[in-house]
């Protein structure tokens, strides 16, 4: 299952976990995630402006200063 | 150097004085003035009871503004930015959003006590307005904590304080309109709480408080839908700060009578003519280009008006460094950060409530300031276009041409 990060505050997608609370429930591939899907934590970048995430990679901390 | 990279740049090599240091840690206890907010009008409503004196119920709304303003001006401007080191401390002490819970406190203690004091005394219907202005103002200014609440979404406690504040003045739908609806359209012509140059506040109250509740009401109702949850029910994140809010209302109603569902009603309005206030100064004119695929370029710090009027940002929690608040909307309110090239507001926000009120000072006063942000070309702006023709005869003036 693959992970994917915001661009902006580092939210993770996870397909494993899914985002329950924008009813995309566990499991739910990034392939099924709608193009227009905001960021649930900042709302600010979409599903494009997503990274794939590696297994190795941390999250961005809390002061992300890249704007 | 272009805004990001100074931007980047300084989050990780500017270094602080002591001094500075210092001063950042200490405005810890100044916020506390923001709780002043809902306290005063609690204070003069007391006054007013026992005194039997009415025009106190008109104090706090009638010298709020200038009163404000002037201080706001007299103590000038607080342009300290934390390090990152510092950034992390602050972020660490809960002290910040404690401050906001007992805010939610105040502020219901507020709508029942100074509904109380209009409800049991014998007041003519002018001093009743004036109670129920100073109210609305108080639930209104509220929702500068609620805003900040409501960003933490992974939060439990704060997404319920957030609900439970805003319930005050019946602004329950805020959060979900805000994070998932302003912020992704932010400064573009679509989002019904950026203003447009030229677009009055009284034009723009009718495009804002509608396009607003209509645009909450969807974004929640495809979220419970993905849910497989049905929209009316208890799940639904709009209807429960509006249960909170009806049973308030209907509570204070029953106990003091029927004339407390005007001033309630008024109150309300009042409080949400203060959000209107705060969306028309933040974004007014500035607009979001296209890119080729469609999609709008990203949110940037030039997208924003700010001030760092220093008494300002500390009863209104930082709201005014407002470009660095939609570039990192999760962060709280105690680190946001002030940049250079951003656009700045003539004064803080409470004067420029006062100027939105005024039209014709309004637009002389900020319509240049738009057109030279857009370079003298107003394509780049956010234009009314009903004003559209007669703006452009003004302030088009591209270099290129």
């Amino acid at each position: 299952m693959a992970k994917y990060r915001c661009s902006g505050c580092g939210y993770q997608y996870d397909e494993a976990q899914g985002c329950a609370r924008e009813g995309y429930p566990a499991g739910t591939p990034w392939a099924s995630i709608p193009e227009d899907f905001p960021c649930p934590d900042c709302f600010v970048r979409e599903k494009p402006d997503f990274q794939p995430l590696s297994d190795g990679d941390e999250p961005s901390p809390l002061s992300q200063s890249s704007l | 150097m272009n805004l990001n990279d100074k931007a980047h740049a300084s989050d990780n090599t500017e270094a602080m004085s002591a001094g500075d240091s210092m001063w950042i840690r200490h405005k810890k206890y100044l916020y506390l003035t923001s709780l002043a907010l809902p306290g005063l009008p609690i204070l003069t409503a007391y006054l007013a009871a026992s005194t039997g004196e009415g025009l106190w119920l008109w104090a706090y709304v009638s010298s709020f503004y200038l009163l404000f303003s002037l201080i706001d001006h007299l103590l000038g401007k607080d342009p300290m930015n934390p390090d990152a080191a510092l950034a992390k401390s602050l972020v660490a002490e809960k002290y910040y959003v404690n401050i906001m819970y007992l805010a939610t406190a105040l502020h219901w203690v507020a709508v029942f006590y100074i509904a109380y004091v209009a409800g049991t005394g014998d007041w003519p219907w002018y001093h009743l307005l004036g109670a129920a202005l100073s109210l609305g103002l108080a639930s209104g200014l509220g929702l500068v904590a609620g805003h900040e609440l409501g960003h933490k979404v992974n939060d439990k406690k704060q997404m319920l304080a957030a609900k439970l504040i805003l319930a005050c003045s019946g602004y329950g739908h805020f959060t979900i309109e805000h994070n998932k609806g302003h912020h992704k359209d932010v400064a573009t012509p679509e989002d019904p709480a950026s203003s447009r140059m030229g677009e009055s506040i009284y034009r723009f109250v009718f495009r804002e408080i509608p396009g607003a509740a209509r645009r909450a009401w969807e974004l929640e109702g495809q979220r419970l839908q993905r849910q497989g949850k049905r929209v009316w029910s208890l799940q639904n994140e709009i209807l429960q700060p509006a249960l909170v809010t009806a049973s308030a209302y209907t509570l204070i109603v029953a106990a003091l009578g029927w004339k407390m569902l005007p001033f309630l009603l008024v109150a309300s309005a009042f409080a949400w003519w203060q959000l209107t206030c705060a969306n028309y100064v933040e974004h007014y004119g500035l607009k979001r280009l296209k890119r080729d695929d469609g999609r709008y370029e990203r949110c940037l710090p030039k997208h924003s008006w700010n001030s760092n009027s220093k008494a300002s940002n500390l009863v209104l929690l930082h709201l005014q460094r407002h470009s660095d608040h939609h570039a990192r909307p999760t962060v709280p309110y105690q680190i946001l950060r002030d940049y250079d090239d951003v656009p700045v507001l003539p004064f803080g926000y409470p004067f420029m409530f006062v100027l939105a009120m005024l039209p014709p000072l309004w637009f002389w006063l900020m319509d240049k300031r738009v057109a030279a942000w857009a370079e003298g070309d107003l394509e780049r702006a956010n234009v009314e276009p009903a004003k559209s023709e007669r703006l452009f005869r003004r302030y088009h003036k591209p270099l290129a041409a």
